[in-house]
Formats: C-alpha cells, sequence, structure tokens
C-alpha cells in the first residue's frame, strides 16, 4: 500500500432513518440519505469542498466558512458542513464568487499563521497548505507582518504528541474530538478573537490535565498544531498497512503509517468496526517496546535455572527443546508434559501450541491464561445460553436504553468501547454501576449513573439475585420471551427460588452492603427501562463464584427478554487482544476449537483423520493443576507461548514451586519475563507488526494482524512453533498463516467460512461465519438459543471461603488501569509509565487514619499467602474496610498477596477477593529484596561469541 | 480455614474443590446434585486427578460432603 491519507467526507453519516433524498450537486443528481450535509454528500460523489473547521469524524460546528456553496433559491452562501442535503435541491460548489469568498477566508488564516512550512513537522500533510493550494491562494494582501501568535510556549508534555500553538488555526476541532469521540472533556478555547486558544482544562499543561493521551484531537488537528512527537523525529510516512491493535478485547484497527522500514504512527483505521476511528493511549502511542533494547532476539538454554542463560543457535534451541520434551515423557510418562497458549498471539498461533501438544505430545494438557480471566464466561453462557462468547456487536450499545455495568471499568480497561458507552449515555441511555469501586463511569462529565450500587467484594452472586427477586416478584418478567425461548418448567423452578424471601434486596443488604431500595429501584430500571444490555468484566469472573454470576447474568437477561436483537445482550469485556480467540481456538484442556469436548468421538475423529494421529480422548490438566502436579512429581515440561504466568497469576509462592520442580521450562516470548526467571529455555517471540495472522476481539470479530516489519528476531512465532513441532517428529508444513486458518475453517464448524481471502474482502468476520452466516454474525441467538431453549440456572450465593477476620480485616481487590496493560511487559517499556510509574495501593480514609497511614506512606500487604509492599494512595473510590491496588509492575508483585481460592466450576481464581491487612512499613519487603536478587541472577546472560 | 500461611497440598486442594463444586450445586438437591459433580469431574478434571480423589475418598471417609462422596462413588465405579 501507498501512503494515501484517509477521505475525511467532512461530516459523520446522518443518522439512520431510512427515508433518502435526492439532489443536484454541480449537475450530477445524486440521492444520500436523509440528514446527510452537503459536505459530506459532495465527498461522497466524489467533488471535495475545501474545509478546515470539518472533520468526519466529529459533529460539524460551521466557524470556519471557508466551505461555503451556492444553493439555488436560497440568499447568501450557506456552508456546506451544516447544511442538510434536502430533495430537489441545486448545490454548486465551484462558481468564480465563491472561490472569491474562499481565498478571502483563506488570506484571513494565513495571514496570522507562522509560514515555516518548509521546516514544519506537518509540511506536505497538513490540511491548511492543502486548502490553501484548493483554493488558489496565491497572495496574502494584509502582508505577513500582522500580530501572530508565533513564539508561543511549545507544551511538549505528553511523551507522544507536542502542542505548538503558534500554529493554531482556532477550528476547535480537536475540542469536539476531545468531547464528542473520547467524552473527556479536556479542552477548552479561551479567550476571544485572535487571543483565543486552545488549552487543556484549567490552563494545565497536557500531562497534567485530565487529558488521557487518546490522540483523538492530534488525529484531528489540521494543523502541525497537535503533532505525534514521532512525526516531528522520523518524518511524514510515505506507506500504511491496516493492522489490529495487540493490546485489549476491542480489537481496534489502525493503519500502521511507515518511513521504509520505519513506524512513524498507529492511526485509528475509519473503517475499523471495533473502533471506527477511535484508539486509546496504548495502541495508538505505547508500541515502543517492539525495539526496546529489553528484547531478546537469540534462542537462549541452560540446564538449572540457577546458571546464567547461554545464547544458541536456533538450531540447537530447537533441537535442545524436542529432545528435552522427548525424555520426559520417555522417563514420566506421555501425560508429564504441556503447554500454555497466549491471549497475545494470533489465532493461528494459538491453534499451533494446542495442536502441538494433543497431535504432538499426545494429550490434552493445554490451557491459556483465559483461564484466570474469563474461563468462567466460556462454561456460564455455554450452560445457559449454549456458546461461549458474548452476545453483541459493539455498535449495539447505541441502541441501549440502560446499560448495567457490572465488575468492569471500560473506560480504562476497555477504552474506546468505553468512550462509545459513553456516548450512548450523553444521548441519554440510563446507566447502573454494580461495582465496589466507584469507577470513573458513575460520574464524569455530562455522565451520572442513576444507580452505583457499591457492593462488597464476592457477593455479586447474592446481588444478582436480589435483582430477580425484585423482577419476578413484582412480575417485571417478560413471560412471552421466555414461553417462546426458555424452557419455562426451568424457569419457574428458578423464579421459585429467586422469589424465597432470604432472596431479596432486604435479606441480603447485610451481606452486599447495597441499600435494598437502590437495588430495588436498579432492577426495576433494567427489567422496564427499553433494550437493556449488561456489560461485565473480570469482576464478576475472578471470583469463587464467576460462573455463577456468569449465569445469574445470562438468567436476568433472559428473564427479561433481553437477548437476541441490538441493543440487549450479555457481553463479557474480554482483557487482552486475543483471549476470545484462544479460547475459540481449542485452548482448553478439554475442548477442540469451537468448544467441543475431547471425549466427543466423532468430533474427535475428526481432528485424527485430518492430523493422522490417535487423540486422547481424556480432559488435560489446567494451569492450576498442573502446577500442583508439577510440586507433586508426575509434571515435569512445560511450553509457555507469551504468557507470564509467575506474575499474572495468584497465589506466587504456588507458581514458583510449580515452575521450579519442572526440568524443562520453555518461555517463548519477547522479554525475559518474571517466569522466564524459572525456565530452561528461551525462545525469543516476535510482535504484533513483525507477523501475519488474525486476532478475534470481544464481539467475536476476527480481524487481520498484518505484517509491517520483518522480524527482529528472525521468525513469527508461528514459524518457531512449527519449528519444534517438525523436530518431534511432526509433518507440519505451513508456508503462511493463511493455510493454518484453511485447516482451523475445515475443523471447526463455526469458522467454516473465514478464509483469509473472506477476510480481506469483508474487513472482519465475526463468528459464526459459515454457510448460514456467510458475512458472519453480529448479534447471536435471533432465533433461537444456540443450545435450542435457554437454560434457567439456579445460582446459589456461596460465600467465598476467603474471610476477613482480626488478622487480615481488609478486603483486598485488584484491577488495571488505562495505561497499562496486564503484566505491563510491554507498556512498562514505554513512555505509558508517566502516567503510572509504580502500583500503589488505594485505601479508604477512615481505613488509612486508622493506621496512621499518609497519601505516598510505604505500607506492608499482607495475606494469608504472602507479604508485599507498596505506597499508599489515600482515596474515597473505595469504600471502608476494602482495598485496591493494580498488578502492573513485577516488583510490587501483587499476586503474591492473592490466594489459591478460585471459581468451583473452572478454577478461575479469586483475584477479586483476598482478605489482607495493611500497615505502616519502611521499604519493599524482604520477599521483594529477595526476589529483586534472584531475577537479577536469572537474567545473567552469556553471549554467543563469548560462549563459542 | 485458620490464619496461617496458606498454601494448600494437592490432596487437600483436591478435595476442597469436589466440596466446592458440590456445594455450589447442592440447591440442586441430593440426587441432582450429587449427578452433576460426577459430571462435571468427569468432564473437567484428567484421569490422574480423578484416580487420586477416588482413593482419597477411601483413605479419608469423612473428607468430602455427603454430595462430592456420592459422586466420587460413582466415578470410583468407573475408575480402574
Ligand atoms: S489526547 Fe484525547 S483526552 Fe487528551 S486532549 Fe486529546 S482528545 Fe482529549
Ligand atoms: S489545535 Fe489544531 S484542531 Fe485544535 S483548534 Fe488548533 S488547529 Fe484546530
Ligand atoms: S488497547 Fe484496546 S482500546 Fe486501546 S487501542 Fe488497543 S484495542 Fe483499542
Ligand atoms: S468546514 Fe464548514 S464552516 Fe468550516
Amino acid at each position: 500500500m501507498t501512503f494515501t491519507r484517509e477521505t475525511d467526507h467532512g461530516t459523520p453519516p446522518a443518522i439512520a432513518t431510512g427515508k433518502s433524498v435526492t439532489l443536484t450537486i454541480d449537475g450530477a443528481q445524486v440521492t444520500m440519505p436523509e440528514g446527510t450535509s452537503i459536505m459530506r454528500a459532495a465527498s461522497l460523489t466524489g467533488c471535495s469542498i475545501p474545509k478546515l473547521c470539518a472533520t468526519d469524524n466529529v459533529e460539524s460546528f460551521g466557524s470556519c466558512r471557508l466551505c461555503l456553496v451556492e444553493v439555488e433559491g436560497r440568499a447568501g452562501y450557506p456552508a456546506s458542513c451544516t447544511t442538510p442535503v434536502a430533495d430537489g435541491m441545486i448545490v454548486r460548489t465551484q462558481t468564480e464568487r465563491l472561490k472569491q469568498l474562499r481565498r478571502g477566508v483563506m488570506e484571513l488564516y494565513i495571514s496570522d499563521h507562522p509560514l515555516d512550512c518548509l521546516t514544519c513537522p506537518a509540511n506536505g500533510d497538513c490540511e491548511l497548505q492543502e486548502q490553501a493550494g484548493a483554493v488558489g491562494l496565491r497572495e496574502v494582501r494584509y502582508g505577513y507582518d500582522g500580530a501572530t501568535n508565533m513564539g508561543q510556549a511549545k507544551d511538549q508534555s505528553n511523551p507522544y504528541f507536542d502542542f505548538d500553538p503558534s500554529k493554531c488555526i482556532v477550528c476547535s476541532r480537536c475540542v469536539r474530538a476531545c468531547d464528542e469521540v473520547q467524552g473527556t472533556f479536556a479542552l477548552t478555547i479561551e479567550g476571544r478573537g485572535f487571543d483565543s486558544k486552545v488549552s487543556p482544562s484549567q490552563g494545565q499543561d497536557f500531562l497534567s490535565s485530565e487529558c488521557v493521551s487518546c490522540g483523538a484531537c492530534v488525529q484531528a488537528c489540521p494543523t502541525a498544531t497537535l503533532t505525534e512527537k514521532k512525526v516531528v523525529e522520523i518524518g511524514t510516512p510515505d506507506r500504511a498497512v491496516v493492522t489490529t491493535c495487540a493490546y485489549c478485547g476491542v480489537g481496534c484497527t489502525f493503519r500502521a503509517e511507515m518511513r521504509g522500514e520505519e513506524l512513524v504512527r498507529m492511526v485509528p483505521w475509519k473503517e475499523g468496526k471495533a473502533n471506527r476511528g477511535h484508539s486509546c493511549v496504548k495502541g495508538r502511542f505505547a508500541w515502543g517496546y517492539a525495539q526496546h533494547q529489553d528484547r531478546i532476539l537469540k534462542p537462549m538454554i541452560r540446564s538449572s535455572v540457577t546458571e546464567p542463560w547461554r545464547e544458541v543457535s536456533w538450531d540447537e534451541a530447537i533441537a535442545y527443546t524436542a529432545s528435552e520434551f522427548r525424555r520426559i515423557q520417555a522417563q514420566y510418562g506421555a501425560r508429564s508434559v504441556g503447554g500454555i497458549t497466549s491471549s497475545r498471539c494470533t489465532n493461528e498461533e494459538t491453534f499451533l501450541v494446542q495442536k502441538l501438544i494433543r497431535q504432538g505430545f499426545g494429550n490434552n494438557n493445554v490451557d491459556t491464561c483465559a483461564r484466570v480471566c474469563h474461563s468462567p464466561t466460556g462454561y456460564g453462557l455455554k450452560t445457559t445460553f449454549g456458546t461461549s462468547a458474548g452476545t453483541q456487536d459493539f455498535d449495539s450499545v447505541m441502541k441501549s436504553d440502560v446499560i448495567l455495568v457490572i465488575g468492569a471499568n471500560p473506560t480504562d480497561g476497555h477504552p474506546v468501547f468505553g468512550s462509545r458507552m459513553k456516548q450512548r449515555l450523553r444521548q441519554g441511555a440510563k446507566l447502573i454501576v454494580i461495582d465496589p469501586r466507584r469507577i470513573d463511569l458513575v460520574k464524569s462529565p455530562h455522565i451520572e449513573a442513576a444507580h452505583h450500587l457499591p457492593l462488597r467484594p464476592g457477593t455479586n452472586v447474592a446481588m444478582m439475585t436480589a435483582l430477580a427477586h425484585v423482577i419476578v416478584t413484582e412480575k417485571l418478567y417478560d413471560e412471552a420471551f421466555i414461553r417462546e425461548r426458555c424452557d419455562w418448567d426451568e424457569f419457574e423452578d428458578w423464579a421459585a427460588f429467586v422469589s424465597q424471601p432470604s432472596r431479596s434486596p432486604e435479606a441480603v443488604e447485610p451481606l452486599t452492603g447495597v441499600k435494598a431500595q437502590d437495588a430495588r429501584a436498579a432492577a426495576r430500571l433494567y427489567a422496564t427501562g427499553g433494550n437493556g444490555a449488561i456489560y461485565y468484566g473480570l469482576g464478576v469472573t475472578e471470583h469463587s463464584q464467576g460462573s455463577s454470576t456468569v449465569m445469574a447474568i445470562a438468567n436476568l437477561a433472559m428473564a427479561t427478554g433481553n437477548v437476541g436483537r441490538e441493543g440487549v445482550g450479555v457481553n463479557p469485556l474480554r482483557g487482552q487482544n486475543n483471549v476470545q480467540g484462544s479460547c475459540d481456538m481449542g485452548s482448553f484442556p478439554h475442548e477442540f476449537s469451537g468448544y467441543r469436548h475431547v471425549s466427543d468421538d466423532a468430533v474427535r475423529g475428526l481432528f485424527e483423520r485430518k492430523w493422522g494421529v490417535t487423540l486422547d480422548a481424556e480432559p488435560g490438566l489446567r494451569i492450576p493443576n498442573m502446577l500442583d502436579a508439577a510440586t507433586e512429581g508426575s509434571f515435569k515440561g512445560l511450553f509457555i507461548q507469551g504468557e507470564d504466568i509467575l506474575q499474572s497469576d495468584p497465589n506466587t509462592h504456588h507458581v514458583a514451586a510449580g515452575l521450579a520442580a519442572m526440568e524443562c521450562v520453555v518461555v517463548q516470548d519477547l522479554f525475559l519475563n518474571e517466569t522466564a526467571n524459572y525456565a530452561h529455555i528461551f525462545l525469543p517471540g516476535s510482535t504484533f507488526l513483525e507477523k501475519d495472522g488474525t486476532f478475534t476481539n470481544a464481539e467475536r470479530r476476527i480481524q487481520m494482524v498484518r505484517k509491517v516489519m520483518a522480524p527482529l528476531n528472525g521468525y513469527a512465532d508461528w514459524e518457531i512453533v512449527q519449528l519444534v513441532a517438525q523436530a518431534v517428529g511432526l509433518d507440519w508444513s505451513y508456508t503462511h498463516p493463511s493455510e493454518i486458518m484453511d485447516e482451523i475453517a475445515e475443523l471447526t464448524p463455526t469458522f467454516a467460512g473465514v478464509h483469509y481471502a473472506r477476510l480481506e474482502a469483508e474487513g472482519s468476520l465475526q463468528w459464526p461465519a459459515n454457510e448460514a452466516a456467510p458475512h458472519g454474525t453480529p448479534t447471536m441467538h435471533i432465533d433461537g438459543f444456540v443450545r435450542g431453549k435457554g437454560k434457567f440456572v439456579v445460582t446459589d450465593y456461596v460465600p467465598t471461603d476467603e474471610k476477613t477476620g482480626p488478622r487480615f480485616p481488609l478486603l483486598l481487590t485488584t484491577g488495571r488501569i488505562l495505561s497499562h496493560y496486564n503484566v505491563g511487559a510491554q507498556t512498562r517499556r514505554t513512555a505509558n509509565t508517566a502516567w503510572h510509574p509504580e502500583d500503589r495501593l488505594e485505601i479508604h480514609p477512615a481505613d488509612a487514619e486508622n493506621r496512621g497511614i499518609k497519601d505516598g506512606d510505604w505500607v506492608a500487604l499482607r495475606s494469608r499467602a504472602g507479604e508485599t509492599a507498596l505506597r499508599a494512595l489515600i482515596t474515597e473510590r473505595v469504600a471502608p474496610g476494602v482495598v485496591y491496588t493494580t498488578f502492573h509492575h513485577p516488583d510490587t508483585q501483587a499476586n503474591v498477596i492473592t490466594t489459591d481460592y478460585s471459581d468451583w466450576a473452572t478454577n478461575c481464581p479469586e483475584y477479586k477477593v483476598t482478605a489482607v491487612q495493611v500497615a505502616l512499613s519502611n521499604g519493599p519487603s524482604h520477599w521483594q529484596e529477595g526476589y529483586a536478587e534472584h531475577s537479577r541472577l536469572s537474567r545473567r546472560i552469556v553471549p554467543l561469541e563469548a560462549a563459542e | 480455614m485458620n490464619d496461617e500461611n496458606a498454601v494448600m497440598s494437592t490432596a487437600d486442594r483436591l478435595i476442597y474443590m469436589a466440596n466446592q463444586i458440590a456445594r455450589n450445586v447442592a440447591v440442586m438437591g441430593q440426587d441432582e446434585a450429587a449427578a452433576m459433580v460426577e459430571d462435571h469431574i468427569r468432564s473437567f478434571w484428567d484421569p490422574m486427578m480423578r484416580r487420586q480423589i477416588v482413593a482419597l475418598a477411601a483413605e479419608r471417609p469423612d473428607a468430602l460432603s455427603p454430595i462430592a462422596a456420592a459422586a466420587v462413588g460413582r466415578i470410583a465405579v468407573h475408575c480402574r
């Protein structure tokens, strides 16, 4: 692809009314949806009207007057960006008079604009420059020596973009982008007339303002006022490749804009159906880790974890891996080894890792990090609806009337979707938040939750059942829907259960801490407020009753008829970019791709015929079971692709003990992560910029990942797995990831229509995509549930065994923040650390005061599992009795604290509830100091040359 | 569970897991719940874990709740 900017139609598409109008533009008759602006209509028909203050991701504003047109029968020269098309209208966009007027406007702009075009970073990519050309401006009658805003200080505080006010034309595109697209309202225009200027909030600099660095304003700015630092540094791009963000489950698509082999910037792609041209700070800016000096580019091995690493050739590393796994299996049995697939890698890579385990190692010991996040979603939605996935696409939220968010923090965890949700809320949809913390959504500019139910961590099931109690006893359920779509007898059993007086909001108030009248009001709103949509996250799944809560949510949606159309549904917000995909690809020990149990003879037969081996019909070990089996001595070899279980999994001591008991741990990753401290073989991985493949986002949308540069380590991850497979004797011969996808399609009915050619043609596909749904499936369960009748499941509240007591009186809950991603391996290696240099412990002022803790003090955080230390942040966001922290930094190791308790059905760890004590301390704990030393020792490397 | 530093032994954890599943489905009533626990363990536990829980049920008869014990009893019949 060569470099062309994406077409800007000037104004957003009209809100669909189904009606269209026919008009004439420059002599050509055109038909457009009602409500379209003349500017957009002209652009869509191929004639572009000059413009400055309009851009098609924000509403038009009509301030620059460059886009004037003539409309027959109308006086004056209306602005085409603010004038909608009308039937029979005759529009002229290019007349002598218009040219004159536009030149006049342009002259005024140029007269007080610095004319340092040749040295300006936006040279060649500046709309002011381009429009001056478009209107044929040749001279400026006012001269250039009038007052300009030149010499004003640049604001370079943001690590990724500069703000140079001397180039600002006060078009307010940035302000509108921040308000309308991002919803942060960080920018204002201060002052009037010539003195007016753009300013982040209260005259602060960008970094210290509310700005979340999403980049929407930079993208909207027509001049060099807001410019990416990389453009200043490298120059303007000369080609662009569309690819998908490798950070979170929103799955934003970007144009990777390159200059030669160098990535200049990632610009959100307007055609992207998940993000519609928006982005967050991670995908937009935080990709510098791909070139970070810490990246390991050569394979390394060692016979014991106390030795330094020894760099070796790829041949040696691959041969050693194969021989170790074969040796271990010969010595300890076929089931003594296994693997972990990565939710950060592509579908194709994940598929290959599970295939290597099942076909090559002959067992089903494969699991994925979804174990620790959304495995309860798999179990809960499969049981109730029949398939393990969210029911909607993201666009659906724009048709919701009531949005219920439980255990999720979309503005931080899924920021681009969070911005969409905020758009809908500003349009008037009602919001219910069920969360122990007062997350940003509860109250933010122009948004206020109708109800915030700040429940005590660990009481989700009691809370959801109380809502169901209100809906059933007040007869707010949708009987027609239930009779048609669900099993009525099962509904009656469930209804009888939730109607018990002991399940009422009043009865559970002492447990949940939520006022009964608030719970009642929220239940009534959800059941009667129109289209009700539920969005949930890890605050639902990461509990000992995670699966029960997912089923309780599904029950609520079925009871109110909120499934099977746009605007409603049950929507898990997935954490990592490819959690959905890694689950779909058969990463769980009991399932093949497409969620089919390994004991199903017909399914297994299909794979056996294709792969030419006999496959194990018994479920394999899950991650915690692997670690247990390792400490018991029966599990000895683990192949880990792109995961850091030592940092991300609960009870670090348990994980460390399990890993230490193994004879061969292989880590395939970009960096020497924490798990690699216990590894014997390190296979350097490639970044998403260096390979082809697909990711599947939280809306089941399969999108292309495209290689924009050669892998620095020499191989894409799928090639590395293929080398290992060949070394253990498998006859794999894929030459491109598309061939792996063809195999997935052949073996997986829901993916039967997914091929690269189809993805290229459609842009993306939401599974199921097959003969029955050739264009994919945006909304699921439209004519019936995948399992037939929707299943109501009685979900009894069983309190967790992790209880507070005199020694551990506080409840710790964990989460993440906008600027970092998961264990932080990538984001910590970018300038995102400007916003979150360390993990902090949030504690309520009352709890802090009792303990003599002041803001910023070092505190020791202790649980039954372990102890760590970090600094305190005193805030009323958390309720008294609750403390909160993130787990982005390995020196904090919040998972030293979390326990082994887990979801009853899936063993998803209970990250969200740990009984702890907090006390003043004077710095890092003994464990942290010991671990820092251990890490230092285990990261020593003997280079290849020296080793030879 | 007491307040001591807790890393459960594998045996304790398997017993805990079986009992935990049983507690979560107990509301279905003894028979249905036992069938559900049995099915769950068969579907999600690897053969070695199943053999271990069967052995543990014999060694420590009081460790399992009645529902979990009934489920494990049925698994034992099929477990070689
Ligand atoms: S980067 Fe995003 S949040 Fe910051 S000012 Fe620009 S639009 Fe607003
Ligand atoms: S900073 Fe850019 S987008 Fe904002 S008002 Fe100035 S020129 Fe327009
Ligand atoms: S991290 Fe998520 S929200 Fe941010 S750009 Fe990437 S996919 Fe989009
Ligand atoms: S583009 Fe229409 S008034 Fe500025």
